[in-house]
């Protein structure tokens, strides 16, 4: 490999980037807009659901356990109503995704130290947010039923009973448990792996299409000195994207960076070899620009969204499509994030994971330096 | 730098039999050729004759199906890349890039041929004024027009001064000046002992080669310099009728026995015959009877196009009846 033709080439194409609008967008724009939309939008966090209550009992006490939702962060009271269609309407024009139904005798039972059944109604065809706000349900009134207990019981002049079991939970490395923590070093690996290898996609197929590959190849310019020569630009686009994203992740979402941040860098770099070579081995392929763009999506993005772990933890997959992810470069990747972000974790407990993505990295760049043939065929 | 193993006694190309075939379709058929350093050759034939496919072979990015060569005194299947350190080539499209400028894509070249840096900047001038593009040379490329486009390919494929030159059609679709000057170019180059193969369908073209080979259907039918053509590889004889109303005389002329073809020529006709002596007096008795008066009728050298249209014709005769068996 001759230093002075990799360098002429590298500066080709970092001028093809520059007066392309197009590829500018794509390399810059398109992940922070990426970065910003999911960064906003996608929050597996449940909270303010909004409640709609038909209080019959109206009564001190079904108004103090209404406070009780009403008060929590988990629920938002949007209105009352003092028949069923009222909550009818409200769950099926969305005004209302939770009803709660407190019965006439509500206040009397209590009273006499009987149970008193409340019905809750809620939204299923949101499974997942309907047993959240479920178990949120759930935790307000038990909480609300052991304090009349304990009122009762000092009323009455007993000591109150205690509960023999206490769950004292404590939540490591996300303690507010704030789902964006979670979902935004996810974010930057899938990111990171479809921006990449779209960009190279396009790179060699393009100069078969234009014609310019017919004069490259009857030069001495050898395979690795091209592929090498066009990994450059693209390479320093990938890092100015990782190094935007850090900032917006530490000064717009406030994502805690817990570990190396060169330990990141590192590994980011190996991870953009692999993404960015597998662009470059469908181009080759393919030699057509719109296919190879098209194989890269496919490749890049259905993986890294649904098998990387990134939004779908991986354990609740069937067997096989768990054994596909292992394979799915993304995966390691948004582990690898997730851990040095969160976790503070180091080599030592990522090196599974460091040792995939060298070994995909240097697998794929050594297919596309020999698939790479100067010859027409 | 790798010997070559044979100069072949001073023959820049030699090919033996080299054939290529895509799926059964054969685009080039056993040819044989021998192309002496310094000389200017061109390769003449219509469009998908097979004259892109042989030039590429010749480069070293096309394999052949079977036969042999050399480039350089290097052999065209095994040592392809040996090739292309001494040859310049000029693909049939413009193949520069068009979102960069006069400078860049010369720059660009000398990096790609490693031009040493004490004379990267003597030859990239010398481009750019040859091209004549000094008031371009930081305009895109996209803006050039033909012929300056053409120019700066040139100059691009010849930045590091190699000894053989391939050039596929390097003049289609260019103004005539320009093609004018860009002959005046490879002269200067041939002068220089610079080899050149150049491929063209310009008949006019083709005179300016020291010598030529008629290439039709992948095989080529003839070989030898302009002249050589003319006098030997003509198999009729050609007349020039130069009459009043030549469109009129066209079709008796064509129906007499003893002429083959006829064809408007300038002010004239051409007539081809199998004996130009029984033609001329059939011709003159017969347009003195139609009161056609005749200025001039005598037989002439044949231009190249006849030679060609006479070739063509004479193998489509012979490969006619084979055909028909084959099929």
């Amino acid at each position: 490999m001759k230093f002075q033709r990799i360098v002429a080439i590298a500066r080709k194409e970092f001028i093809h980037v520059f007066r392309d609008p197009r590829s500018l967008a794509m390399g810059i724009a398109i992940p922070m807009l990426m970065l910003f939309l999911f960064g906003y939008a996608l929050t597996l966090d449940v909270d303010r659901v909004p409640l709609i209550v038909w209080d019959q009992s109206e009564s001190p006490a079904s108004r103090e356990f209404v406070s009780r939702f009403a008060g929590s962060r988990y629920f938002s009271l949007r209105q009352h109503t003092d028949n069923y269609q009222g909550i009818e309407r409200a769950i099926d024009n969305r005004d209302a995704l939770i009803a709660l139904i407190i019965p006439v005798d509500f206040a009397r039972r209590i009273e006499a130290g009987r149970r008193a059944d409340v019905q809750v109604i809620v939204d299923g065809s949101d499974s997942n947010t309907a047993t959240i706000a479920l178990g949120y349900a759930d935790a307000v009134t038990l909480d609300y039923s052991r304090e009349i207990i304990v009122q009762q019981a000092r009323h009455q002049g007993l000591p109150p009973p205690v509960a023999l079991l206490d769950l004292r939970p404590r939540v490591w490395f996300n303690a507010d448990m704030v789902s964006r923590n979670y979902i935004f070093p996810g974010l930057i690996a899938v990111i990171m792996m479809i921006i990449a290898a779209l960009l190279t996609s396009l790179t060699v197929a393009r100069e078969w299409e234009t014609g310019t590959m017919e004069q490259l190849i009857a030069t001495p310019l050898k395979g690795p000195e091209l592929i090498v020569g066009k990994l450059i630009p693209y390479f320093t686009i990938g890092i100015l994207d990782l190094i935007l994203s850090l900032l917006v992740g530490d000064f717009v979402f406030a994502i805690p960076l817990r570990g190396s941040l060169w330990l990141l860098f590192g590994m980011s770099l190996i991870f953009l070899v692999g993404a960015l070579s597998l662009g470059i081995l469908i181009s080759i392929v393919t030699k057509n620009q719109r296919m190879a763009s098209q194989l890269a999506l496919v490749a890049t993005m259905l993986p890294a969204f649904l098998l990387s772990g990134f939004i779908f933890p991986i354990d609740n997959m069937p067997l096989v499509i768990q054994g596909i992810t292992h394979i799915v470069t993304a995966r390691y990747f948004v582990t690898i994030l997730r851990g040095i972000y969160l976790k503070n974790v180091g080599l030592g407990v990522l090196a599974g994971e460091a040792a995939f993505l060298v070994v995909f990295s240097a697998l794929v760049l050594w297919l596309s330096i020999r698939k790479f043939r100067k010859k027409i065929e | 730098m790798e010997l070559a193993t044979d100069t072949h006694n001073g023959f820049a190309v030699t090919l033996r039999n080299l054939e290529k075939r895509f799926g059964d379709f054969v685009a080039v058929n056993r040819v044989n050729l021998d192309v002496r350093k310094g000389e200017i050759f061109g390769f003449l034939g219509p469009n998908g004759a097979g004259k892109s496919t042989t030039i590429r072979m010749l480069c070293g990015i096309l394999e052949p199906t079977a036969g042999s060569g050399t480039v350089a005194g290097f052999d065209i299947t095994r040592q392809a890349e040996e090739i292309k350190k001494h040859i310049g080539y000029m693909s049939q499209r413009f193949s520069l890039y068009e979102d960069l400028t006069v400078a860049e894509n010369i720059d660009f070249y000398s990096g790609i041929y490693r031009i040493p840096a004490a004379r990267k900047n003597a030859r990239k001038e010398w481009v750019i004024e040859m091209a004549g593009l000094t008031e371009h040379r930081n305009s895109r490329t996209a803006i050039l027009s033909g012929g300056w486009k053409q120019r700066l390919a040139l100059g691009c494929a010849i930045l590091h001064e190699p000894p053989i030159i391939f050039l596929d059609e390097p003049t289609s679709g260019v103004d005539p000046i320009s093609r004018r000057n860009f002959w005046d170019l490879i002269y200067q180059l041939a002068g220089e002992g610079v080899t050149v193969f150049v491929t063209t369908h310009y008949m006019d073209e083709a005179e300016y080669c020291d010598r030529l080979g008629l290439i039709y259907r992948g095989e080529l039918i003839a070989l030898g310099t302009p002249g050589e053509l003319k006098s030997r590889f003509m198999a009729e004889e050609v007349i020039e009728v130069l009459c009043d109303q030549p469109q009129e005389a066209l079709e008796p002329i064509e129906q007499l026995a003893e002429v083959k073809h006829a064809a408007l020529f300038g002010r004239g006709l051409h007539v081809v015959a199998e004996r130009a002596d029984d033609a001329i007096p059939a011709i003159t008795a017969r347009l003195k009877e139609l009161n056609l008066p005749v200025n001039r009728i005598e037989q002439i050298l044949p231009s190249l196009e006849d030679v060609f249209v006479s070739q063509i014709e004479s193998h489509d005769r012979k490969e006619a009846p084979q055909r028909e068996v084959a099929s």
